[in-house]
């Protein structure tokens, strides 16, 4: 079960991920994604701070995400991972592709 | 067979105690009559012969009639009808005999008399014996526990006021007059049993009105003869067997003919109501034939026309049409004697004049709307009834049925048709949810062969070299999984191993693994570098993985020459190796992406070939994340640590024993033996 908030912060949308993404609830955090670029965002910072576990298909999520952010210049930031979840992400070499900062401080920089 | 023997034998005693009788009543007869000759037999034994008669013939009809199953009504009146015919035709003929013999001594004779007499009497008993026992069946075919009682009284109180008759017990007026008076009452409550009267079909009501009538008519006639006869007989002789004190058969007379005429006369009032009957039982068949239809019919259309069918017959309606018309399904328009033009017209005309009625989706309340009809030219209906069809609660269609006549729907047809309604609409729904069983049936079987195809991926069995031994365990959930594993010799010194884990699960899952399959049986025997083997096999899946799918994987090559392993890790679970001589175990947690996360060229620079030497007594330990990421009933993981001490607890057996004691600790871990994720490791211990 996942719950996700979204709210706005200095032009960037943040995307609070709580609780659990398997198979199933991945489905809604690349609604809330599509969601957000098709509002225009250009900014999107992601905190897993409550993100308790993420599934291969909840990577898979992000995955996909890279190329289109690439090509139309959105920059996402994933922050204050716990340390079971940057390694999942780390295991895929996901951390690779991915922006992922300490905290939203360090996010904001990092999309600024 | 032993009853119809009992019948035969009843029968023949009947035959033989009339015969008796007969003998007996004529001789007392003849005596009295004539003074000369001394009465030898007593006077009360011709009465107790009629008795055992009148037992005889009771218990006969008892078991011919009450014992047949397959009688109905009509068949039974039909019955009492063609006995009373019989009976009432010799009855006439011995009268016609003694009319054609004119005024002789021998008709005057007072024997002879007495011979016709019980004929007759022998007739008419039979007769009212056979009739009672019929409208017992009659009377009881929906008992209850007070009726059986009282019939019960009935027969047992008449029975034995035979025995009254048999002893000549001295003729007591108030006696007399109380038990004939009790039977008289009984008989009149029991002829208010008329329940088989509703049963009848109308054509059934006018066949038992004439039996019925005719029956009377017997009963009257045997009883008129049977009365001047006697009366004539007790005008010349004292002592002869006088039916006329014997309440046995005086009760008989009455109760028979009472009901005869209660049944004739609760048939004939019952006649105008026999349609209204027989419609509510077309109605109970018509809503069975829906309700099964679910399980008969082969698709949804077939329950439409059962619908359209049902209504028109249980209302009487001229046409119908049932328009479905809901977002899921196409438009279709179901018509049953009506044209398509013509249900079309009627419904753009209610359209038109904007009628809020059914006929618009979202009014869900019934409405007559004949009176809109009327101001449509040209059509030839003038009553319309219209329902909705709800299936879950969705509006699916609406049911429509006309009649030529002007407000030739009531209020009860409503109803009806109302319930006929909902009973189609459940139909729908449970067709559908037998549907869906059926897909997800269908789903399942799928799923299944997708597991064996999965199975069969995986090798069976697993390249030896004189420098290691290897051992592989894959378990996967009800789900497809996609884990993989296989090694393949490319020469006498090289061997390519590889364990791969697919994103997602299911049948696409298994499409992907067998893809790799392929990859890696193609790019090994080329003995292929193996970061350039990530990279290819990179380059070769981008074109099959959907968006979001990708698959982790470790690829080495064991060089038993040089003892050194080449190996490259694209983003799956770090080895875990357990080197001889040290205590501690390491994860080599090496660079490297999935494949299939990056999708051009610049997959290159993420990915690393490393190498390191192995040494006899190494335990090098392969597995995907469904092991590390396996909970126990509080929602920790295994995890990476549990895993390297269990392993470290028999580093120094054989890679079987390892894998044992690893899926054992595993299983005891999770405290269950249904597992939600694949389990695959794949040991190397070398020698």
């Amino acid at each position: 079960m996942i719950h996700i908030k979204r709210m706005q912060e200095d032009g960037a949308d943040v995307i609070a991920l709580i609780g659990e993404i398997d198979a199933s609830s991945s489905i809604e955090l690349d609604l809330a994604i599509a969601k957000s670029v098709g509002e225009g965002f250009t900014k999107i910072l992601v905190d897993c701070g409550a993100l308790e576990y993420i599934s291969s298909a909840g990577l898979g999520v992000f995955m996909s995400y890279i190329e289109e952010f690439k090509d139309r210049d959105i920059r996402m930031v994933l922050y204050g991972m716990s340390e079971r979840v940057a390694n999942t992400f780390s295991i895929l070499g996901l951390n690779e592709l991915l922006q992922i900062g300490k905290d939203k401080v360090e996010a904001k920089q990092m999309v600024a | 067979m032993r009853t119809k023997a009992i019948t035969r034998l009843l029968f023949l005693v009947g035959v033989i105690t009339w015969l008796a009788l007969l003998f007996t009543d004529i001789s007392i007869v003849f005596s009295s009559s004539n003074a000369n000759i001394k009465q030898e037999l007593p006077t009360w034994l011709p009465g107790v012969i009629l008795n055992l008669y009148i037992l005889s013939v009771f218990y006969y009809f008892k078991l011919k009639i009450e014992r047949d199953e397959v009688l109905n009504f009509v068949d039974l009146l039909w019955r009492v009808f063609a006995t009373g015919l019989v009976f009432t035709v010799i009855s006439l003929s011995l009268r016609l005999l003694e009319f054609l013999m004119g005024s002789t001594r021998l008709t005057t004779n007072v024997v002879f008399k007495d011979l016709i007499y019980l004929i007759n009497l022998a007739l008419m008993i039979g007769f009212l014996l056979m009739a009672f026992t019929a409208w017992k069946r009659l009377i009881l075919y929906q008992k209850s526990k007070w009726l059986l009682r009282l019939w019960a009284f009935f027969e047992v109180g008449l029975l034995f006021s035979l025995l009254y008759n048999t002893f000549d017990i001295p003729m007591t007026e108030w006696l007399y007059v109380t038990l004939l008076s009790a039977f008289v009452m009984a008989g009149l409550v029991l002829s208010g049993n008329m329940k088989w009267v509703a049963y009848l079909n109308f054509r059934q009501k006018w066949t038992s009105l004439l039996l019925l009538l005719l029956t009377i008519f017997y009963l009257l006639y045997l009883f008129y003869t049977n009365s001047s006869l006697s009366e004539s007989i007790a005008n010349t002789v004292p002592h002869f067997t006088d039916y006329r004190h014997h309440i046995f058969v005086l009760s008989l007379i009455v109760f028979v003919t009472i009901y005869s005429t209660f049944s004739f006369l609760v048939i004939l009032f019952n006649l105008p109501t026999t349609s209204v009957f027989e419609q509510k039982l077309e109605e109970v068949v018509n809503f069975q034939r829906i309700s099964q239809s679910i399980q008969t019919e082969q698709n949804e259309e077939s329950v439409y026309n059962i619908l359209l069918e049902t209504s028109v017959s249980t209302v009487f309606a001229d046409a119908a049409w049932l328009e479905v018309n809901s977002k899921q399904l196409n438009y279709k328009l179901f018509t049953y004697k009506i044209t398509d033009k013509e249900a079309h017209d009627i419904i753009a005309h209610l359209k038109t004049h904007n009628v809020k009625g059914i006929l618009e989706q979202s009014s869900d309340k019934t409405k007559n709307m004949s009176k809109h009809l009327a101001s449509l030219k040209g059509s030839r209906f003038r009553s319309i009834l219209a329902f909705p069809i709800f299936v879950k609660g969705e509006n699916i269609g609406t049911l429509a049925l006309l009649k030529e006549l002007p407000e030739g729907f009531n209020k009860e047809m409503t109803k009806i048709v109302s319930t006929f309604a909902n009973q189609a609409g459940i139909s729908i729904e449970n067709f559908r949810l037998m549907e869906e069983a059926l897909q997800n049936e269908r789903y399942k079987e799928e799923l299944k062969i997708a597991k064996m195809v999965q199975k069969s991926l995986l090798p069976d069995v697993l390249e030896k070299d004189d420098d290691f031994e290897i051992e592989a365990f894959s378990e996967s959930a009800d789900e497809v999984g996609g884990d993989y594993y296989d090694t393949i010799r490319i020469n006498d010194h090289l061997v390519a191993l590889i364990i791969a884990d697919v994103s997602g699960k299911g049948t696409t899952a298994a499409f992907h693994m067998s893809q790799m399959k392929g990859i890696f049986h193609s790019l090994a025997q080329e003995d292929v570098e193996p970061d350039t083997f990530m990279v290819r096999s990179n380059q070769a899946l981008v074109y099959c993985l959907e968006r979001g799918s990708f698959i982790s994987a470790i690829y080495f090559v064991i060089n038993t020459q040089t003892k050194k392993i080449r190996y490259a890790r694209a983003g799956h679970c770090p080895v875990l190796y357990f080197c001889a001589g040290k205590e501690q175990a390491v994860y080599f947690k090496d660079k490297g992406i999935a494949l299939g996360m990056v999708r051009n060229k610049s997959y290159k620079n993420f990915i690393q070939a490393n190498e390191f030497e192995y040494k006899s007594g190494d335990v090098m330990v392969l597995y995907t994340d469904g092991i590390t990421e396996a909970k126990d009933p509080k929602g920790d993981e295994f995890g990476y640590e549990r895993l390297e001490s269990v392993v470290n607890e028999v580093r120094t057996l054989g890679p079987k024993e390892i894998q044992d004691h690893l899926i054992k600790k595993l299983y005891e871990f999770t405290g269950t033996e249904n597992i939600n994720d694949d389990y695959t490791t794949m040991i190397v211990k070398f020698k």
